[in-house]
């Protein structure tokens, strides 16, 4: 069925005669097949955003609907791809079409020539349901790829077979007529269905300090990064795609710069995944639409990597899902809804602004999957947010507070002192601290809520006797506050001040981050305790037990602990 | 001759602003470029940028004076805006949508391209890795250009932001290994210019043309020149112009560029004019919402390619409104660039040249271009430890203001000489260039102000090196 094009107005089309399609069906559009989704019917008009730039479309051209709406593929070799916002495998566009990205080029997402070797889990004759691992492929190293039942279809299972197949051929029958194949496709606007969602008892470890430590995430759990420009937003995210503790990364590069997507995209496949060694390349999918690429498959960008997420979290792995940045993507809604000549609602953006962000966040998640066994996976969202001037109070920011369990701030004073990353400990939050306590407790120390508390209660009387510094000068405090002002800045730059740049600093292990937090806020007793005693506090200050504190971050993990351990004894012998 | 009668159309229903609204023209393609004649014979040139059934909308490139409903004939010219190119553009002058200005002839073409241009794919991008050495010791240590990369400078209205660039385009060289300049290694001679004139004064563009002509880049160097009182609308296609050239001039004839876009700010001047006159609906301060898209489509068309010999570097100029980084302009500039190189009224004022405000500049490239055997082993930890301490000194110098220096601490006193220094010495070099190691052991003559042990940022092997060695 198609229709002909009665309006262009930059990536948005108008066609008529499209009485049949319907809302966010896929069409092509022009003579040369420009991927499009229709966003809006109005008698046979149908308004089409299209995305790929629309120069050089002229009236009267056709647009063919293809009846369905917009898939992505999912099966084995998505681990290590790099797509763009609608699924196209950019390397394959690359050896295609050269260095520049042109138009109207139709790619199949995954390879159909490779074929994987299948190993079944089930028997023939088994009864299936949506959701059950009928077998397995080893897709990298270390992910094995679990061949689950697409939700909705049930049935008994005729055949099944090992052997190698490429993704679309047949690796068995259900209920004889119909085949199984390792490929399904999944609508991006649709979020996959699970069994049931489970609280968010376990954490989203990050290996970062001022993360685990102050504001740790739950896996499954959601948390956004605002920050202006040049706070780190973009750094943040790569390092957790490095170091946060995941069995699948999604890197989306929503509208953000192609000269730092080549970053990630040479530093990746060189480094190796911390816990086991293998290339980081083999956990991640990238997903990148630069802000010079088509406006509209910005928006969709987001649907693709969240909708991989979800399909790699039913298999019953931990999923991070980065988002970079989401600020884009609302932008891209509100340049689709001002072509619509839709009544915008705050800031130019649509009044559905809040709803579309609530609908992204809330397909993360720790789940119980899909299928009859008690497989559990999650998906964690960490999304930077691009606040125009820094300004956290636009609807962007503020509607995706409503609705994340965490927020990181980035503050534009700490960067611009290179403090990185720059998290305001003032503003940031996570509302999964209680739930997490627990866990911590019992896998790191007991202590460990304890301490978050004392070091937040520490940073906040800082803050106070930095207020009176700045009136009456440092010469009026007492020698006990001047400690603990001592103190809490050795604590500021040497333990939230992480360096992504060091071998060594660039993941923290949590052991690692409660021993020296530990070590560190019993310096400030030791001080306190040694003043009492009599001794001057310059000497106190110019102790050599400062400077190794102060250095502690660059020591590997197991002799650091070692270290906190001797000097947090060594101080408390001295108190006695 | 019917074919030519067919493109022909006398349908102008109406002129709004820079908008020409065209009835059933029905055969021309969004993009296109149309030819609009005047009764007297005049011919001025616009653009498709609407289509419907009712209505082309059509902005006019040139003035609309003397366009009417009656006497008004637009031809559509079956392509969109492209670009000559050959070699012979090198030390050439145009006008803002590519016409010659140098009374020369117009160009022989070995290419021609849509100025539109397409997005590089990012799997083809090279990451940019070559340390680009500009001789202003605060943009070399502390935020470090490379090649391949977009810097913007951030200026405000009567600061020296195109001085600045002038000093850059004078010293501007990439060492592989010292003494190896750009010259040798690629036979292509010293970076070649692409200079975009926006909306720019008759006074700001001769200087940039009597600077080119000193230091002798002018042979290098290609120049589109939109001034203040052209056309605004053309200014919209002024740095697509010159991007396309720049794109040619990089990955066709292999050439290492520097493009220059000045100002920014005009550019999106025009960019909300447009979008006024189509009745959009404004974004913040009247901008259009799509405005950090169009930026984009300029800003990304820097870098490299794999297997390529060239690259494009670009240093745009934005004039913050009121010096005002919050500002649409900057603000959405700084989401797209690698960085800010952010100059200061205060620093002006006290006469120190040039006048950068290190605390907010930012080089997101600097460590692809650093270290050892780029630039030298303790690069990084230097540059961290100077932010910290300037950053320091310059909270104690706010301190100091309240509670005078007589309330200071013996180390506090130390950090706000420090500062003092610092901008005196190693922000301030005038129109001197330095050397990568002179800056380098500049900066650590400032480092030891503090005693070794408070160098928390640089490694105590780097500080047994370089702390005690040079001392002076």
């Amino acid at each position: 069925m198609s229709g002909t094009i009665v309006k262009i107005s930059g990536p948005t089309v108008v066609a008529r005669g499209m009485e049949q399609t319907r809302i966010f069906n896929r069409v092509a559009v022009g003579r040369t097949g420009l991927l499009g989704e229709v966003i809006r019917l109005r008698g046979g008009e149908a308004t089409i955003q299209v995305y790929e730039d629309t120069t050089g479309l002229m009236l009267g051209e056709e647009v063919t609907d293809a009846a369905e709406p917009l898939h992505v593929e999912l099966a084995p070799g998505l681990l290590g791809a790099i797509f763009d916002g609608v699924q196209r495998p950019l390397d394959l566009l690359a050896t295609q079409q050269g260095n520049w990205i042109a138009r109207g080029l139709v790619l199949p997402a995954l390879s159909r020539a490779r074929g994987w070797a299948f190993t079944p889990t089930v028997r023939p004759g088994s009864a299936v349901v949506g959701g059950t691992c009928v077998g397995v492929v080893q897709e990298t190293q270390k992910v094995e790829h679990r061949i689950l039942i697409p939700p909705g279809i049930s049935g008994t299972l005729c055949t099944i077979q090992a052997g190698t197949y490429t993704i679309e051929e047949p690796i068995g029958w259900l209920d004889g007529d119909r085949p199984l194949t390792l490929l399904q496709r999944w609508p991006v606007r649709t979020p996959r269905p699970v069994t049931e969602r489970l609280p968010p008892i376990v954490p989203f470890i990050t290996c970062q300090r001022v993360f685990d430590m102050l504001f740790p995430i739950a896996s499954g759990g959601t948390v956004i990064v605002p920050g202006g420009f040049g706070t780190g937003k973009t750094v943040v995210e790569q390092t957790l795609a490095k170091y946060a503790q995941a069995d699948i990364i999604i890197y989306v590069g929503c509208g953000e710069r192609g000269n730092e997507m080549t970053e990630v995209l040479t530093e990746f496949p060189q480094l190796k995944d911390p816990t086991t060694g293998l290339p980081l390349m083999e956990r991640t999918i990238l997903v990148i639409n630069t802000s010079n690429m088509p406006v509209a498959a910005r928006e969709t960008s987001i649907y693709t990597g969240i909708t991989m997420a979800e399909y790699y979290r039913d298999m019953g792995y931990a999923v991070a899902f980065m988002a970079d940045s989401t600020s884009r993507w609302a932008e891209a809604t509100r340049e689709i809804s001002a072509r619509l000549e839709e009544m915008p609602g705050e800031e130019g953006y649509p009044t559905y602004l809040a709803a579309k962000l609530a609908g992204f966040y809330e397909r993360s998640g720790r789940v119980r999957c899909l299928g009859e066994t008690d497989r559990q996976g999650s998906v964690t969202i960490v999304s930077a947010i691009s606040p125009p001037g820094g300004d956290f109070s636009e609807p962007v920011t503020q509607g995706s507070m409503q609705i994340t369990g965490g927020l990181w701030a980035l503050d534009s004073d700490l960067a611009h002192r290179r403090h990185f990353p720059a998290i305001d400990w003032k503003r940031s939050f996570s509302l999964y601290t209680h739930s997490l306590d627990p866990w911590f407790q019992a896998q790191v120390a007991s202590d460990w809520p304890q301490l978050r508390t004392e070091l937040a209660a520490l940073l906040q009387k800082e803050e106070e006797l930095q207020e009176i510094v700045q009136l009456v000068g440092i010469d009026a405090v007492q020698d006990r506050e001047r400690i603990v002002l001592e103190v809490s800045r050795l604590i500021r730059e040497e333990y939230l001040r992480q360096n992504v740049y060091s071998d060594v600093d660039a993941a923290c292990p949590l052991a690692k981050q409660y021993w020296m937090l530990k070590a560190q806020l019993m310096f400030l007793e030791y001080c306190h305790g040694m003043l009492k005693q009599g001794h001057p506090i310059e000497q106190l200050l110019a102790s050599p037990m400062r400077s190794e504190l102060e250095r502690m971050k660059e020591t590997p993990p197991d002799s650091c602990i070692q270290q906190a351990q001797v000097m947090i004894e060594k101080m408390q012998q001295e108190l006695k | 001759m019917d074919d030519l009668i067919t493109r022909e159309y006398k349908t102008v229903s109406g002129i709004a602003g820079p908008l020409l609204f065209v009835e059933r023209l029905m055969k021309a393609s969004l993009g296109e470029l149309v030819e609009i004649m005047l009764d007297n014979g005049e011919a001025r040139r616009g653009q498709v940028i609407e289509l419907s059934e009712q209505h082309a909308v059509i902005q006019v490139l040139e003035e609309t004076t003397g366009l009417g409903v009656t006497g008004t004939r637009v031809r559509l010219t079956e392509s969109a805006a492209t670009m000559d190119l050959s070699p012979d553009l090198l030390g050439r002058r145009f006008s803002g949508i590519g016409a010659p200005l140098d009374g020369l002839p117009p160009i022989i073409p070995d290419a021609r391209m849509d100025i539109i241009g397409q997005p590089m794919n990012p799997v083809s991008r090279d990451k940019p890795s070559q340390f680009i050495q500009t001789g202003i010791s605060t943009i070399d240590a502390l935020n470090t250009l490379v090649r391949g990369q977009k810097l913007p400078i951030f200026s405000g209205a009567g600061l020296p932001a195109k001085e600045v660039i002038a000093q850059i385009v004078r010293h501007a060289k990439v060492r592989q290994e010292p003494g190896v300049d750009i010259g040798q290694e690629t036979g292509a001679g010293p970076f070649t210019i692409v200079f975009a004139a926006m909306g720019i004064t008759f006074r700001e563009a001769s200087f940039f043309l009597g600077e080119f002509d000193r230091s002798g880049v002018m042979e290098h160097a290609v120049m589109f020149v939109n001034l203040a009182n052209d056309p605004t609308i053309e200014r919209l296609l002024t740095p697509r112009y010159a991007l396309t050239t720049a794109e040619y001039l990089a990955f066709t004839l292999g050439r290492h560029v520097l493009v220059i876009l000045t100002d920014m700010a005009a550019y999106c001047e025009a960019l909300r004019q447009i979008a006024t006159a189509r009745e959009e609906i404004p974004g913040r301060r009247g901008y259009p919402g799509y405005m950090y898209s169009d930026l984009a489509s300029i800003y990304e068309r820097a870098g490299r390619i794999k297997g390529k010999p060239g690259s494009i570097t670009q240093l745009p100029i934005v004039t913050m409104p009121d010096d005002d980084m919050t500002h649409p302009i900057p603000d959405l500039t700084g989401y797209i660039t690698e960085g800010q190189i952010v100059l200061s009224r205060e620093l002006h004022r006290k006469g120190i040249f040039p006048p950068i405000d290190v605390l907010p500049c930012l080089s997101r490239l600097m460590n692809l271009g650093i270290g050892p055997g780029k630039t030298r082993e303790d690069h990084r930890s230097v540059a961290d430890q100077l932010y910290a301490f300037y950053a320091h000194g310059r909270d104690i110098r706010r301190l100091a203001a309240i509670v005078g220096e007589d309330g200071l601490s013996e180390s506090d006193r130390r950090f706000l000489k420090f500062a003092q220094d610092f901008e005196q010495d190693f922000v301030s070099q005038g129109s001197q260039g330095r050397e990568m190691e002179e800056t380098l052991d500049l900066g650590w003559r400032f480092l030891r102000y503090q005693p070794k042990e408070r160098l928390t940022r640089v490694k105590p092997e780097l500080i047994e090196r370089y702390y005690g060695s040079t001392r002076d």
